[in-house]
C-alpha cells in the first residue's frame, strides 16, 4: 500500500476524516505546535506566545466557536443570518445569571462551569428555536433582515434589564474561568491564573489558552462530522435547492429549526466564553458590527467550508493586531532611521509628510483603528470578487499548484 | 384485480384564471411503465407536481395503494416510497455526486444531529452500509469516475444521470420521471432509455415517465396517456394511441389529422400552401 496513499479498500478508510499519512502527520505536527505556542518554544512563532498575544489568540478561538455555529446556519443551510451576536448575548446573560455571585444589584447564583457553560449554549438554542418558526419562513435578503431586527431588540432587552446585564455602559463581572464541583472557594483547576501545572509556571492566559483550544477541537469535530453526516447533507440541500430537497424527503421546516438550534447553541457557548475571557462586558457588545464580523468571517474563510471557517476567524480577529504591531515598529523604524525606515515613509505619517497611516493622536492620515476598518471592507469586497470561496480556495489552489508541480499549468 | 399503486382520480389545478389540469384521471399499476405525453404546456409537469404535492389540486383526489395523498407534505410523500427526476435538473450543485445520492437516501436513514455530530457507533455504520448502497447505484448508472465531482461541474448527459441515481436511492416503488431525455443526444438517448429498461426489469419499479421523444416513449411505454390543454384526451397502449385521431390532431392540427388518417390530396394542399 505504500507509495498508493489514495488507494482505499475500505469505504471506512476512504470515509475517515484525514484518509491519507500525510494529513495526518500534518495535523498532528500542526497540533504540537499550538501546544508548545504558550511555552516558547518554537521560534517562529515565538512571538505568538507572549501574554498579550495569548489574549489575541484566545479571542480568535472563541470567535472561531461562534463562526462554527454560523457556518452551520449560513454556510452549510444557507440562512443567511444577522442575529448571531444576539444569541451570543443570550448565552453570555446566561452564563453571568448562571456563574456569577449574587450580589445585591445583580442577579446570580453562583453555579460552577460545568453547569453555566453548557446552560449557555442550551438556552441560547432553546431561544434559537422560538425565534426559528418566525424565520423559517422568509429567506434570503428578507431572514437577514429579519434577523437583524432580534440584534436591536436584543441590544434594548440588555440595555434595559440591568439586574441581569449591569446596565448600558457599566455591564459587570462574568464568572472565571475554573472548575469546580460546587460553590467551594478553591477551585479544582483554574484556566485564568498564574500557577504551575505539572511543576511547568503557566500564565493564566496560557491555561486559558490550553482550555479554549481542547473546547475549539472539540466543537470543530462535532461540525465537521455534521457536515459530512445526514443532517449536514440535508442541511446543504436545503441551500441548494430547497423544493427538490422537500420532493427527496427533507423536511424544510424542520430541518431549518435544527440549523438554527444548534448555531445559537455555538453561539451561546462563544458569547459565554467571551464574557468570561474578558471579565467584563458591557451590554453594546453584542451588537449588529458583531454579526457582521461573523458573516465575514465566514466570507472571507469560505463558506460551507470547517478549515475555512477557522482560517477566517484568524484572519478577522488576529490580522487587525497584526496591522497595529506592524505600523507601531514601522513607526519606531522612521524615529530611529532603522533598515526598514524606507517602508516606513512610505506608510507612516506621523510628521505630516508624506504617508496613509498615523500613530500619533490628531496625527495626519488615517489612525489604527480606521486603517484596520478601512482594510477589513476591502478584503471583504476583494475575496467576494475574486475568491468566493474565501482563504479555503486559496488554499485549495495553493495545494493543487504543488500537486501538479513541476506541470502546474 | 389488486388495487393499483397510484390512482389519480378527477384532478382540477388552475392558477388563477388558467386551467392546468382540467380533470385528469389515471392510474399506474405495479411495476408498470406510464406514459405521459402532451404539446407543451399541456399539464404533463403540473401532474407531477400534484402527486409530490408541491401543488395541491382544488379538487379530486390522489390515492396511495388506496390511501389518499391529500394535503400531505412532499417530504412524507417521499417516504411513502415516490421518487422523482426533474425536467430542469434539480440536483444540488455545490454537492458531490456521492453526496447527492446520499441525500437520496435521506428518508432510508435515521442518524440525528447528535450522533451524527459525534460519529458514534451507529451513526457511522449506517452512513458505511448507505455509502455501500449507493455505490451500487454509481455501478449500475456507470458514473464511478465522477463520484468526487462537485455536480454543477459534469456534462449535462451525466447530471441527467445523477438525478436518476438520486432517485433510486430512496429505493422508491414509484419514479416519477419528468423527461429525462430532454435535451439528448442520439446515443444518450439510447443509454437513458437502456437503464430505465433495466429498473423495470431488475428492481421492478413502476415508472411513470413524462417525455417529448416519441420515438423513446413508444418503444418501451406499457400505456400512454396523452394531455392537451390540461385534459386527457387518450389512453391506452401505444400502437393504438398512435392512431387516435384526437392525439394526430393536437400534435398535428386539424388538416394534418386528416391526412393521417390516410387522405394524400390534403397534405398536398397544405403543403403548397
Amino acid at each position: 500500500m505504500r507509495g498508493r496513499p489514495h488507494l482505499f479498500t475500505s469505504y471506512e478508510g476512504e470515509q475517515s476524516l484525514l484518509p491519507t499519512w500525510t494529513q495526518r502527520v500534518m495535523l498532528a505536527l500542526f497540533l504540537v505546535l499550538l501546544v508548545t505556542i504558550p511555552l516558547q518554544f518554537v521560534p517562529g512563532v515565538q512571538f505568538l506566545g507572549s501574554d498579550s498575544w495569548l489574549l489575541v489568540l484566545n479571542r480568535v478561538m472563541i470567535y472561531a466557536i461562534g463562526a462554527l455555529g454560523i457556518n452551520i446556519l449560513t454556510g452549510l443551510a444557507g440562512q443567511v443570518s444577522l442575529g448571531h451576536a444576539f444569541f451570543m448575548g443570550i448565552g453570555a446573560y446566561t452564563a453571568v445569571v448562571l456563574g456569577a455571585p449574587a450580589s445585591d444589584r445583580f442577579w446570580g447564583m453562583g453555579l460552577p462551569i460545568w453547569i453555566w457553560l453548557p446552560a449557555a449554549g442550551i438556552v441560547a438554542a432553546i431561544v434559537g428555536i422560538i425565534v426559528a418558526p418566525t424565520a423559517v419562513r422568509v429567506r434570503g435578503l428578507y431572514l437577514a433582515i429579519v434577523t437583524l431586527g432580534l440584534v436591536f431588540i436584543g441590544e434594548h432587552l440588555f440595555r434595559n434589564l440591568t439586574f441581569i446585564t449591569g446596565g448600558a455602559g457599566l455591564g459587570r463581572d462574568w464568572p472565571e474561568l475554573a472548575f469546580r464541583f460546587w460553590k467551594e472557594e478553591e477551585p479544582l483547576i483554574d484556566f485564568s491564573s498564574r500557577g504551575p501545572w505539572f511543576g511547568i509556571e503557566f500564565s493564566g492566559a496560557a491555561k486559558t489558552y490550553f482550555f479554549m483550544l481542547v473546547l475549539l477541537i472539540l466543537f470543530t469535530l462535532w461540525h465537521k462530522n455534521l457536515a459530512r453526516t445526514r443532517i449536514g447533507r440535508a442541511f446543504q440541500s436545503i441551500r441548494d435547492r430547497d423544493i427538490a430537497a422537500e420532493v427527496m424527503g427533507v423536511a424544510d421546516a424542520k430541518n431549518k429549526l435544527r440549523a438554527f438550534a444548534i448555531s445559537s447553541f455555538f453561539a451561546g457557548v462563544a458569547g459565554a466564553l467571551l464574557g468570561a475571557l474578558v471579565g467584563r462586558l458591557v451590554p453594546e457588545t453584542w451588537n449588529l458590527l458583531l454579526s457582521v464580523q461573523f458573516v465575514a468571517i465566514i466570507l472571507i474563510g469560505g463558506a460551507g467550508t470547517t478549515a475555512g471557517t477557522l482560517l477566517g476567524s484568524f484572519f478577522v480577529v488576529a490580522i487587525p493586531r497584526m496591522v497595529e504591531d506592524l505600523t507601531r515598529m514601522l513607526s519606531v523604524q522612521v524615529r530611529t532611521d532603522g533598515p526598514f525606515a524606507w517602508l516606513g515613509d512610505f506608510i507612516i505619517a506621523d510628521q505630516g509628510d508624506f504617508g496613509l497611516v498615523s500613530t500619533v493622536a490628531n496625527g495626519p492620515g488615517l489612525s489604527i483603528f480606521q486603517t484596520n476598518l478601512a482594510l477589513y471592507g476591502f478584503l471583504i469586497i476583494i475575496f467576494l470578487i475574486f475568491e468566493p470561496l474565501g482563504l479555503f480556495g486559496v488554499w485549495i489552489r495553493i495545494r493543487n499548484y504543488w500537486k501538479g508541480w513541476p506541470f502546474s499549468y | 384485480m389488486t388495487e393499483p399503486l397510484l390512482e389519480v382520480d378527477d384532478i382540477r389545478l388552475s392558477f388563477k384564471g388558467v386551467r392546468a389540469i382540467d380533470g385528469v384521471s389515471f392510474h399506474v399499476d405495479e411495476g408498470e411503465l406510464f406514459a405521459i405525453i402532451g404539446p407543451n404546456g399541456a399539464g404533463k409537469t403540473s401532474i407531477f407536481n400534484t402527486i409530490n404535492q408541491v401543488y395541491v389540486p382544488q379538487e379530486g383526489d390522489i390515492r396511495w395503494r388506496g390511501e389518499s395523498l391529500m394535503g400531505k407534505r412532499p417530504d412524507h410523500i417521499a417516504t411513502l416510497g415516490i421518487a422523482r427526476t426533474f425536467q430542469n435538473i434539480e440536483l444540488f450543485p455545490h454537492m458531490t455526486v456521492l453526496d447527492n445520492l446520499m441525500l437520496g437516501r435521506h428518508t432510508q436513514m435515521s442518524a440525528g444531529w447528535f450522533a451524527g455530530g459525534l460519529w458514534l457507533g451507529r451513526a457511522k455504520k449506517e452512513e458505511l452500509e448507505n455509502r455501500s448502497k449507493v455505490e451500487d447505484i454509481i455501478d449500475f448508472l456507470e458514473i464511478e469516475s465522477w463520484r468526487k465531482y462537485p455536480v454543477a461541474l459534469l456534462p449535462y448527459g451525466i447530471q441527467k444521470r445523477v438525478e436518476l441515481g438520486r432517485a433510486l436511492a430512496m429505493e422508491p416503488k414509484l419514479l416519477l420521471l419528468d423527461e429525462p431525455v430532454a435535451g439528448m443526444n442520439l446515443e444518450e438517448t439510447e443509454d437513458m432509455a437502456r437503464f430505465i429498461l433495466d429498473i423495470r426489469e431488475e428492481l421492478g419499479i413502476a415508472m411513470l415517465l413524462v417525455e417529448h421523444d416519441m420515438g423513446l416513449v413508444m418503444d418501451i411505454a406499457d400505456r400512454v396517456m396523452v394531455l392537451d390543454f390540461g385534459q386527457k384526451i387518450a389512453e391506452g397502449p401505444p400502437a393504438q394511441v398512435q392512431r387516435n385521431p384526437e392525439v394526430i390532431k393536437a400534435y398535428l392540427g386539424e388538416d394534418f389529422g386528416v391526412v393521417a388518417a390516410g387522405d394524400d390530396e390534403t397534405l398536398e394542399a397544405s403543403a403548397t400552401e
